[in-house]
């Protein structure tokens, strides 16, 4: 095709306009090929580097106007904001990973315990719902400017050092972290008003299962409820609500086994899984193993009492996407809660006999679910 | 909280001098095509007029991605229903979400058929319309 467009015009003035052009554009193509490619791959996450700068200053915003309205803080809460959202945990070393466990558990509640007093500073006159919900959007909002600054640091990166491979890494990457990001930013509305969230599934399935049943606390921020349940006793654990919470479910799980002296049949835990593309949200699915995300301290726990006691540990999961599980719970969520007690009621049925002892663990931030 | 600019000008100037000289060469071709039509060659034209649109389509295209990058931030408020529900009867009232309210709640209003106490049952965001999820 070259020759031929090269012919074009025949011989006068256009005709070497076109030529010209034509040569200078395959000149530069060879030349500068690299270079506009990396230019337009830089312009891709210049711009959603702006849509991620919008959505971190929103998320500030939003804590600093949530902390002022619900808080009534005599003063100004800005400067406590800016130091929390540039707060950093550093984890423990992994050279020697003897008891790493218990070490980031150790900087974990660390972590914790300073988040909620930075919070209780912010808002003195809140309550403990209040507080725990604060905190929560305080994390979602440290998440976006982590999110931001890192996506910043390797653009800048990139451009001062022409590197077309970082380049090249951080735009193949940024339509999930775009993903990500925009999943914390609607997190913050549901964190700021108190909303449950997708991920609250397991805690709802618990709280469903716990209701006008006494219950009593079994580790921190944690609650068990001995409900009986087809002929059987079951230990329900949910974290305590309705503030934005977690607990520690391995804890109470730990402690529940060792009460009754390894005697329980089978424990069947209940939390929100990422479901894949194609996949509905609401399926639930069940399966072997301990089903508590996160950073892994609660999952070993219960993972050593079963191994040592050897009881079986059955998940029942709920399937839906990362922008789900942390956003208002959607409706298809929240119906997927009487399938999956269910498919609870079916397991107890098919795996334990009548007056066994069975745990049911509700894992999941419980903002929104009472119980 | 430093900020360091990413938020300038939208169209970079070598964008600009990129789309201006196609925009050039496209004019260009397309003048040639209508003369060389006249002088009566029509493949040759065809082919002048092919250059001028892939030009313009070049030119639309980086223009249409430049204005859809810039505009496209809108993040959604959803509607939030809670419903109210008499244990009793099963009356269910369905309004949005106020602050304070969590699934349940023990509410402060009686069921208006048989006068007993209501909870919050549900909270939940309503579906998109959109379709867009799965």
């Amino acid at each position: 095709m070259i020759p031929m467009v090269s012919q074009l015009g025949g011989e006068g003035p256009i005709a070497w306009i076109l030529q010209i052009a034509w040569i200078v554009m395959i000149v530069a193509t060879f030349i500068y090929g690299q270079r506009i490619q990396m230019m337009l791959m830089l312009r891709d996450v210049e711009s959603s580097l702006f849509r991620l700068k919008l959505m971190r200053n929103k998320g500030r915003k939003t804590a600093i106007s949530t902390i002022k309205e619900v808080g009534k803080p005599e003063e100004d809460p800005t400067d406590r904001v800016d130091r929390f959202l540039e707060y950093i945990a550093i984890g423990p070393v992994a050279l020697d990973p003897a008891g790493i466990i218990w070490r980031l558990e150790h900087v974990l509640d660390v972590r914790e315990v300073r988040f909620k007093e930075s919070v209780k500073a912010m808002v003195p006159k809140a309550d403990k719902t209040q507080i725990n919900n604060m905190e929560n959007m305080l994390e979602a909002a440290l998440a976006l400017n982590i999110i931001y600054k890192v996506i910043r640091h390797f653009y800048v990166l990139g451009k001062k050092t022409k590197s077309l491979y970082i380049i090249m890494q951080l735009q193949m990457l940024l339509p999930l972290i775009m993903r990500e990001a925009e999943a914390f930013s609607n997190a913050l509305r549901a964190f700021t008003q108190g909303q449950p969230i997708g991920d609250g599934i397991g805690a709802l399935v618990a709280a469903k299962l716990m209701r006008g049943h006494r219950k009593k606390k079994v580790a921190k921020d944690t609650l068990m409820a001995k409900v009986p349940i087809e002929g059987r006793t079951a230990y329900v654990i949910k974290a305590t609500g309705p503030g934005g919470n977690v607990g520690k479910p391995g804890e109470a799980i730990k402690q529940i086994i060792k009460e009754n002296k390894g005697k329980i049949t089978t424990a069947i835990l209940i939390d929100a899984g990422l479901k894949l593309e194609g996949e509905k949200a609401g399926e639930v699915a069940e399966g072997v193993g301990v089903a508590i995300g996160g950073p892994g301290v609660e999952k070993y726990k219960v993972e050593e009492s079963a191994l040592k006691y050897k009881i079986p540990v059955n998940a029942v999961i709920i399937k839906e996407d990362i922008g789900d599980a942390v956003s208002v719970m959607r409706k298809e969520i929240f119906e997927a809660a009487d399938a999956a007690i269910e498919r609870i009621k079916r397991l107890l049925l098919e795996r334990t006999k009548k007056g066994d002892s069975v745990i049911i663990a509700g894992i999941g931030n419980t903002i929104g679910i009472g119980q | 909280m430093s900020e360091e600019g990413s938020s300038k000008g939208r169209i970079s100037i070598i964008l600009f001098v990129i789309i201006l000289v196609a925009l050039g060469l496209s004019l260009v071709a397309f003048y040639q095509a209508v003369i060389v039509y006249g002088s009566g060659d029509p493949s040759l034209g065809t082919w002048f007029l092919l250059i001028g649109f892939m030009g313009i389509a070049l030119l639309t295209y980086m223009l249409l991605q430049t204005r859809r990058r810039t505009f496209k931030l809108p993040i959604q408020a959803q509607r939030v229903a809670t419903t109210i529900l008499c244990q009793k009867c099963g009356f269910k009232n369905i309004r949005d979400f106020e602050r304070g309210d969590y699934v349940f709640k023990d509410v402060t209003e009686e069921c208006p058929k048989c006068n007993e106490k209501m909870a919050i049952a549900s909270i939940y965001r309503e579906a998109e319309k959109k379709g867009k999820k799965d």
